[in-house]
């Protein structure tokens, strides 16, 4: 690999690029699905490539490859240098990433059991027990349940003396049960919706889920969904899950605080960020309780890693404190417009794609409140868990969202259960209006695989630290 | 042959050793290489210039009614075997699946003429010009372009121990671009299999004109009004339509809007709905994932819900056959459309806007998703150009309004359909569509700009 990795690196020098990184990948992915009872996805896929990138004439050039030969290489990096220079054509400035940045390292994801050496037996049997206690529930018609896995093995190399090794290894799983009856259908999603759950991690995770354990509740209250009362329209006091609440984290302040974004790198596609520079450090984002950080060094956290995909090490980064807006995530390139060197976010999907900044675990520190007392404590309101639906406009100000299932607060206790349940508000006056958070016992970290960014489009996956929290004065039930 | 493209002669030679290597009962491999450029642009300078190359494998095998499927991208003789053996590894693992019954046999495809040399031959040097007009003419207006022009070259190809055998090559190029002032942006993009069609300035003066049009965007309270819809739009109703609806697993699953209202009507008259992979202007797609050739599917007739399109599996489950709409494995999903069109109406946008008392000319959707399946009721944000209409006329930009809405409660009356279509790349599907007059339309809040 270093071989490999030294001969790309010298020809795309000796085409005329003043810097140049490569990515050398090779990545190993396990699915299975079961739907009602039979296997509907059982699915081994491997992807070998590499990613050169350069600057040369001033601009940045990207090119990969997914044949592994020195002959691909050479072409490869040649193209990267002739991307670039075509690219310089239409350019304003030159590149500037500051000084040299030497990282030597290597880094793989700390796990118990290796997922990948559990029997396809074992996992499959463990998907059909949880399928078969979803549908032992009258009601139920669609039953599905899934793991996920991934292994990436990433060498990196630059033109500045960089030489790092990792291995990433994700896991996730999730069960979901359809309803039908009554003329609708209605969901529920364990041990959270849209992608499941994941994390940084071996096969203890999946294990931890308990995922037949869960499979009965999950199916009543899909059944339970089909006759709820539709959740009532109008302003009040908000409650949201703590995976609920990693959504909203991650639309209206971790998509908001990437530098790229907020500099206009992603007008084209999601957009661009109310949270202009001239606003760190002054900008009130939300409530004094409101402390949010970025930090990729949690362990077992999906945006967990040893080294960004620029070489930077993993750290932690505050976003919020005491309410006020002070950090983003940053890059070489976008931390030099600030003048601050990058806090390690750069990262791509597969070899190739270019790295982004993308969020780490941006997480919502806990707060004191035991959720019984939060509750007991609220008169009236809604309490909404588990996302079913999010949409917020190009500058990350307004925003939906809506949820499986909810239940009305009423004299500082949960009630009817209720459906269809949304709702809406403007960023910084939602988290202005958190007046509580629970503590760090209902606190967890989630795991995201499925964040969209960039043209062309990358996945990525990242975490985020929540707890149930309290919210006064939200318009709900908008549909 | 360009070095962009495998050829077909190698390809098969590829999916011929592929299936020899095969132990199993029934194998099928699909072939993907993709050899993509992507010049990306903000602030009016080229920010992301990408290119990719790979070449990727799916084999399906089956063993009785177990089945297992297996990727790779390494294509050396080893690397085909790993992949072969690690399908059928999986596929002994399996349980079965008794609602497999086997996979599609031969059925003659039609080739279809979609590679462009002037498409193959658009480099980077080449995406570069077309930028730097469009960066030139926002920059002569103080306004900033950002958006994004891609190549790609796909060769697809199926084959199974059935017999099936089909090939498909296609170049295409796309270009989005937003062009945004401090208080207002707008729109355009363009998708062809002709690269050297690309009207850089004609893109560049829609969207910085609508951009210039929507500079200072008043307030309007939220609520119901009647709408004008263009066809980027429009786009998006057809993709959540077709994603939610149109797919027979949908309707097996009991969570399409379709599902025991076949023969009924569920829209306006004025509205038909297709899927054709091989009709006039579209990417032409002629036939699926499993080599079955693309059949034309009317999904809505004149307002009346006719037919959902199948793959083998969903197909077999009802005693019919695929109507060639099997998506790449592996997915739990079922078949969906890929080439989706409304028919066109005969207005113009001038007979739109007449009549207008009071309502809302939207250019394109942001971010939108579903609350839920049976009805379509979806929300999202209107984006890059938003306009008050009064009295028949366009008299002033609004700031950006979210709608929750039913798309299929939408097209229960329809007044106008535009007599031009537009082809757009949506989330799923290509679309050709055109422009819509909805009497009403129920926006429920707005944003701050």
């Amino acid at each position: 690999m270093k071989d490999l990795a030294a001969r790309a690196l010298d020809t795309a020098k000796a085409r005329g690029a003043t810097f140049a990184d490569i990515r050398l990948i090779h990545s190993r992915q396990e699915s299975i699905t079961v739907k009602n009872g039979k296997v509907e996805v059982l699915a081994i896929g491997e992807s070998q490539g590499f990613g050169v990138r350069v600057i040369a004439d001033g601009a940045w050039g990207f090119a990969s490859s997914g044949r592994v030969t020195v002959k691909e290489l050479d072409r490869v990096a040649a193209l990267a240098v002739r991307t670039a220079r075509a690219a310089a054509r239409v350019k304003q400035g030159d590149v500037d990433i500051g000084p040299p940045l030497r990282t030597v390292g290597r880094y793989q994801t700390p796990f118990r059991i290796d997922p990948f050496s559990v029997s396809l037996e074992d996992k499959i049997g463990l998907l059909l027990a949880a399928d078969e206690a979803m549908r032992r529930v009258k009601g139920i018609r669609v039953a599905e349940s899934a793991i996920e896995l991934t292994r990436e093995n990433k060498s990196f190399a630059s033109t500045e003396g960089s030489l790092i090794e990792q291995e990433i290894t994700r896991v996730g799983c999730g069960i979901e049960a359809m309803a039908e009856g009554n003329g609708d259908v209605q969901n529920r999603s364990y041990p959270n919706s849209v992608g499941r759950h994941h994390g940084c991690g071996g096969y203890e995770f999946v294990q931890a889920q308990d995922l037949p354990g869960n499979g009965q509740r999950l199916a009543e209250e899909a059944v339970a969904l089909l006759t709820a009362k539709p959740c009532p329209h109008g302003v009040t006091t908000l409650v949201l899950d703590a995976t609920q609440l990693a959504l909203q984290l991650h639309e209206s302040c971790g998509h908001p605080i990437e530098l790229d974004r907020v500099l206009g790198s992603e007008a084209s596609y999601a957009g661009t960020s109310f949270l202009t520079p001239e606003k760190l450090g002054a900008f009130r984002y939300g409530s004094t309780l409101v402390n949010i950080t970025a930090d990729a060094t949690l362990e077992g956290g999906l945006g967990t890693f040893g080294f960004d995909d620029e070489g930077a090490p993993a750290q932690r980064t505050p976003i919020v404190r005491d309410g006020i807006f002070v950090g983003y995530l940053t890059s070489r390139e976008t931390a030099r417009t600030l003048g601050l060197a990058s806090n390690g976010t750069m990262r791509a999907d597969g070899w190739n794609r270019i790295p982004l900044i993308r969020m780490t675990n941006v997480t919502l520190e806990p707060g004191d409140w035991a959720f019984d007392d939060l509750i007991a404590d609220t008169d009236e309101g809604v309490y909404m868990q588990t996302n079913k639906s999010w949409s917020i406009d190009d500058k990350r100000l307004n925003f939906q969202f809506g949820t499986e299932i909810a239940w009305e607060i009423k004299g500082g206790k949960l009630g009817a259960m209720l459906k269809n349940a949304t709702y809406t508000g403007i960023t910084p006056q939602f988290w202005a209006s958190c007046d509580a958070i629970c503590n760090r016992s209902h606190w967890n970290l989630w795991g995201t695989p499925n964040c969209g960014k960039g043209q062309p489009s990358q996945t990525a996956g990242v975490g985020h630290g929540t707890a149930p929290s309290r919210f006064r004065n939200v318009r709900v039930g908008v549909i | 042959m360009s070095g962009r493209l495998l050829g077909e002669a190698a390809i098969k030679r590829l999916l011929e050793r592929v299936l020899a290597l095969s132990k199993a009962d029934q194998t099928e491999v699909v072939l993907e290489s993709n050899d993509s450029a992507l010049t990306r642009f903000a602030n009016n300078v080229i920010h992301q210039n990408v290119t990719e190359r790979q070449t990727e494998l799916t084999i399906r095998s089956v063993i009785g009614k177990r089945i297992g499927v297996a990727k790779g991208n390494d294509v050396s003789e080893a690397g085909l075997r790993r992949i072969v053996e690690r399908a059928e590894q999986i596929a002994r693992y399996q349980v079965e699946n008794p609602d497999f019954v086997s996979l599609p046999g031969p059925i003659a495809v039609r080739k279809v003429e979609a590679m462009l040399p002037d498409t193959l031959a658009f480099g980077p040097e080449r995406r570069a010009r077309v930028v730097g007009i469009i960066c030139r003419r926002a920059r002569e207006k103080g306004l900033v372009a950002s958006g994004a022009l891609q190549v790609e070259v796909t060769e697809l190809a199926v084959a199974n121990t059935l017999g099936v055998y089909a090939y498909h090559p296609e170049a295409m190029a796309d270009i989005n671009i937003v062009v945004m002032a401090d208080s207002s942006s707008g729109y355009a993009d363009y998708f062809t299999l002709d690269a050297s069609q690309i009207d850089a300035e004609a893109l560049a003066r829609e969207a910085v004109d609508k951009a210039l049009r929507s500079v200072n965007p008043l307030d309007l309270k939220p609520g119901e009004y009647p709408v004008i819809l263009e066809e980027y739009a429009v786009s998006d109703i057809l993709d959540f339509l077709g994603f939610l609806g149109f797919g027979a697993a949908a309707v097996q699953e009991g969570r399409s809007f379709m599902g025991g209202r076949f023969g009924q009507r569920i829209m306006d008259p004025k509205v038909s709905i297709w899927d054709d992979g091989l009709g006039e202007g579209t990417m032409p797609t002629p036939f699926d994932h499993e080599g079955v050739p693309k059949e034309k599917v009317e999904f809505v007739s004149r307002g009346v819900a006719n037919a959902v399109c199948y793959d083998s599996y969903t197909a077999q489950k009802e005693g019919k056959h695929s109507t060639g709409h099997a998506l790449p494995l592996p997915n739990s999903n079922g078949p969906l459309p890929m080439n989706l069109y409304m028919g066109a109406g005969t207005a113009t946008k001038e007979e739109m806007l007449a009549g207008v008392e009071r309502g809302i000319w939207v250019t394109r959707f942001h971010y939108t998703r579903h609350l839920h399946p049976l009805t379509v009721a979806v929300t999202g944000m209107t984006r890059d150009g938003t306009f008050l209409v009064e009295r028949g006329e366009i008299t002033r930009p609004i700031k950006n309004l979210r709608f929750t809405q039913s798309y299929v409660d939408a097209l229960k009356e329809v007044e106008l359909i535009g007599r031009e279509t537009r082809l757009e790349g949506g989330y799923f599907a290509y679309n050709r569509v055109p422009a819509l007059k909805l009497p009403r339309w129920k926006f429920v809040s707005a944003t701050e700009y």
